[in-house]
């Protein structure tokens, strides 16, 4: 028995994941060539690392397949329902930061607030006879917030990328994505409302509550993460 | 755990029942076109419900109802009076509430009738009394016809009533609509912004850079005349909102109810109608044999559950079972035959009651 640890399997997320673990005295690598996905740990013995998409460690880690993951807040509670009985949040890691926010067309003069949007969306789907778009890869977190938001008359696209250019393409009327920085939004038409965010994520260490693999090691392990970076 | 046999076996005894009423027993299909359910009941629907994709159908639902075949079934065949009865599976994914089921049987009864509504109400909420009568229940009614009649009475302008009544089902929108045009809410600093350029006479919108996007400028300056004269129109009266909190805090029983109504008649003429109706149906159901007296009435029941029920509406619970969903629940949708039939389509009500639900209440009685 081992502890499986899942970690983003490229990018600068990965890139980063690697760089919290070495901080703590725990070495991740990739094995062979970088394009194999495989992968091993050093400086603590019975961890095996499993390297997966970003979005596919919430699942893994609601099925107990891996028991600790690295993946970013939006995705967990995008993917999970009920997110809190299947994984436990252990700690924010301080980078992959990004804002999931709902924006619209910058010369939408007469929106800035949800119930701006609520409004419009009304008046929309009386004048064009189908309900507004908004374009998303995030149904579930989008869905929840503006249903507490009481907005009605909306309906949501599936967008898996590029997802500010269905305004422009006329696909969508608004659209809820990642954004870090607002440049592309910005770049596209687009601003975001004024109360439009719907959740500030980052890279997170998780744990499973369907399996802890090998306790001793889940224990060292853990021990060794919480103690934060080693000094030089 | 009760058998599933059994409750089928329950089901079949209901709907013989409704059949003996003179019903007619109609079949649905388990897969519903998505299409018309999501247009109904917009997009908060699917976390609701079992969303699947055919590849030459488009989206297909698990029936998370029988009311809107029922209906669709309705107006195919003919749209005379009609009473009709099924029984079956509904689906309904539980995001929150893992040990409800997931899927569960239904036995209903439904009529649509153009003549008396009040003894149409009537007569199905006596046929529900009758059948559940043995297990004790406790009953609670209202009629969200009230709530609607005092918006379109409040001295307002057409455009504030209309945002309202949109979101009559939606408590929370509808209670920070009223703040807001009672004067109670701050206006955001941004629209107070809009209105003193638009008021300087500067061109906004091309101010703001390019527009993209299927909405039309000409969309966004209609809008934009709507907040200026909003802006411009007179908060809510006190006494209105006052009004408005009165109907729905009331929770009586009918009688008590039909005396407040009347009261509140006097400050709101245009609340007639709605408490006629309301009067006429407590009639019609002491004459089917229903004790009045002890009938509970609250202002704001179904109101967040039951979207397009816009008059009575009823439901019958089990006392000291607060955890369980109700055993029956029903009442009249006559506005969600408007939103389907588009122009035309005759009024109904109806109700379901689930078969499993009156065998945990039984069992738990022996």
């Amino acid at each position: 028995m081992s502890v499986k640890l899942g970690v983003p399997s490229k990018g600068r997320l990965m890139e980063k994941t690697f760089d919290w673990f070495a901080e703590r005295g725990v070495k991740l690598g990739l094995s062979g060539s970088s394009r194999e996905y495989a992968g091993h740990v050093e400086g603590i013995e019975g961890v095996e690392l499993v390297l997966l998409a970003a979005s596919e460690i919430p699942r893994e880690l609601a099925a107990g397949r891996i028991h600790l993951g690295v993946t970013g807040t939006d995705l967990v509670r995008e993917k999970l329902a009920r997110w809190e009985a299947q994984v436990e949040e252990l700690r924010p890691m301080g980078f992959g930061h990004a804002d999931l926010v709902l924006a619209v067309p910058a010369a939408w003069v007469d929106v800035s607030t949800l119930d701006d949007l609520d409004a419009v969306a009304a008046q929309f789907r009386a004048r064009h006879g189908f309900r507004l778009r908004i374009a998303t890869k995030y149904h579930r977190l989008v869905r929840e917030f503006l249903r507490d938001a009481g907005v009605a008359d909306y309906r949501l696209v599936d967008s898996q990328g590029a997802t500010e250019g269905t305004v422009k393409n006329e696909t969508a009327e608004a659209i809820a994505d990642i954004t870090s920085t607002g440049e592309t939004l910005r770049a596209n038409h687009l601003k975001v409302l004024e109360d439009g965010l719907v959740l500030r994520s980052q890279a997170t260490l998780l744990r499973s509550r369907a399996g802890a693999g090998d306790e001793g090691v889940m224990a060292e392990l853990l021990e060794r993460l919480e103690a934060g970076p080693l000094a030089e | 755990m009760i058998a599933k046999s059994d409750i089928r076996a329950e089901a079949a005894r209901l709907l013989d029942y409704f059949r003996a009423a003179g019903a007619a027993h109609v079949e649905a299909d388990i897969l519903q076109p998505a299409r018309t359910l999501i247009d109904l009941y917009g997009e908060d629907i699917r976390a609701r419900t079992y969303v699947t994709n055919d590849p030459l159908r488009g989206e297909m639902m698990l029936r998370p109802d029988f009311t809107v075949p029922l209906v669709l079934h309705h107006m195919a065949n003919g749209e005379g009076e009609a009473r009709y009865t099924y029984a079956g599976e509904v689906f309904r994914q539980q995001q929150a509430e893992a040990d409800r089921p997931s899927e569960y049987i239904q036995v209903g009864y439904e009529l649509f009738s153009a003549e008396d509504p009040a003894r149409a109400d009537a007569e199905v909420f006596a046929l529900f009394g009758e059948v559940l009568s043995p297990l004790g229940l406790r009953a609670s009614t209202g009629d969200i016809g009230i709530l609607m009649a005092a918006v379109r009475g409040l001295k307002a302008s057409q455009a504030r009533k209309a945002a309202l009544l949109r979101h009559i089902w939606r408590p929370r929108r509808f209670r920070a609509l009223i703040e807001r045009y009672s004067g109670r809410a701050p206006v955001p600093p941004a629209r107070a912004k809009l209105l003193a350029d638009v008021a300087a006479g500067r061109d906004v919108i091309g101010a703001a850079g390019p527009l993209v996007g299927l909405r039309g400028r000409e969309e966004i300056e209609a809008r934009v005349r709507a907040l200026v004269a909003d802006a411009a129109e007179p908060p809510l009266s006190e006494g209105e909102s006052q009004l408005l909190d009165e109907i729905l805090s009331l929770h009586e029983t009918l009688p008590m109810v039909l005396e407040r109504l009347r009261d509140l008649e006097v400050d709101m003429p245009a609340l007639a109608p709605a408490v006629e109706r309301f009067a006429a149906r407590t009639d019609a159901l002491a004459e089917a044999g229903i004790d009045v007296d002890g009938l509970m009435f609250e202002g704001s029941y179904g109101r967040s559950t039951m979207e397009y029920y816009d008059g009575f509406i009823f439901g019958f619970y089990a006392p000291g079972a607060p955890a369980m969903p109700p055993v029956a629940t029903g009442g009249r949708y006559d506005a969600l035959v408007r939103a389907l039939a588009r122009e035309g389509g005759c009024p109904a009500v109806g109700g379901v009651i689930r078969p499993g639900l009156m065998l945990e209440v039984r069992k738990g009685m022996a």
